[in-house]
């Protein structure tokens, strides 16, 4: 089945969805945002982890030091771009777990809604708690 | 219909089966320990009062206890997900390479949640 995707109407259009809870277009390209999305949630979570067992082992971290932290611009940057990562991260996911198992089609379109609407709100919250240091 | 077995206590399954198993359950744990963290990001930045209370709360064992499983959990699909993006790059991605890779993981686990244990305890 070659040849040209959008030609004629006898032919598959490849870049239909057919998935109205999944977060990309196709599944590639789920597969690339949950690749990325992994690499900055390591990256940041790595930093997290390396920052608190330093600054513990030489008595730096307290609520002086933390709260610094996080007034650094860049930090509250980072720290965003890791959230939204978690949040395009934990959808995919959720939704890959949730329609291999949940064979129900209204159940399982209640569950990924309910996921969208927990982590969107989360995010909301992230906002908030960052940009009122 | 063709007979099927689908209790899983009488089936063996492969190590690779149980690690990319528990990478799933981790995962699902970790969406739902997100308020929690994020609680606990809005205390420790609230005031010097609010940070304290963080410290006390994190004196009790049953706090400490569910923790310690929330960054087990985090620790686990963080090694079991270096993995799967190894296997991406054409790393493990055979049958006894992967494997072996699962072997690996589980033993990252095993020594990482000892040497994170370790730091916590002293």
């Amino acid at each position: 089945m070659g040849g040209n995707p959008r030609g004629h109407n006898h032919v598959r259009v490849y870049n239909m969805v057919t998935s109205a809870t999944s977060l990309g277009r196709t599944g590639l390209q789920d597969w690339l945002i949950q690749r990325i999305s992994a690499i900055i949630l390591a990256g940041y979570f790595s930093f997290i982890a390396i920052y608190l067992g330093v600054s513990q082992y030489f008595n730096h971290l307290n609520y002086i030091t933390w709260h610094t932290l996080f007034e650094n611009p860049w930090m509250k940057f980072f720290t965003l771009v890791a959230f939204l990562s978690l949040v395009a991260h934990a959808w995919i996911g959720f939704w890959t777990v949730s329609t291999d198992y949940v064979k129900s089609v209204a159940f399982r379109l209640i569950l990924q809604v309910g996921m969208m609407v927990f982590l969107f709100a989360h995010f909301a919250w992230a906002f908030v708690i960052l940009w009122s240091i | 219909m063709r007979p099927r077995n689908l209790n899983f206590f009488t089936i063996q399954f492969p190590i690779t089966a149980i690690v990319s198993l528990l990478h799933r359950m981790s995962g699902i744990l970790l969406i739902f320990s997100i308020p929690a963290m994020l609680w606990i990001l809005q205390m420790t930045l609230k005031s010097e009062q609010q940070w304290d209370s963080i410290g006390v709360l994190m004196h009790n064992i049953w706090i400490k206890g569910l923790c310690t499983f929330l960054m087990m959990g985090l620790l686990y699909h963080f090694i079991a997900g270096i993995r799967h993006l190894l296997m991406d790059i054409g790393i493990g991605d055979t049958k006894s390479s992967s494997r072996l890779g699962a072997i690996c993981t589980a033993w990252g686990v095993i020594l990482g949640g000892i040497i994170m244990l370790g730091y916590i305890i002293w």
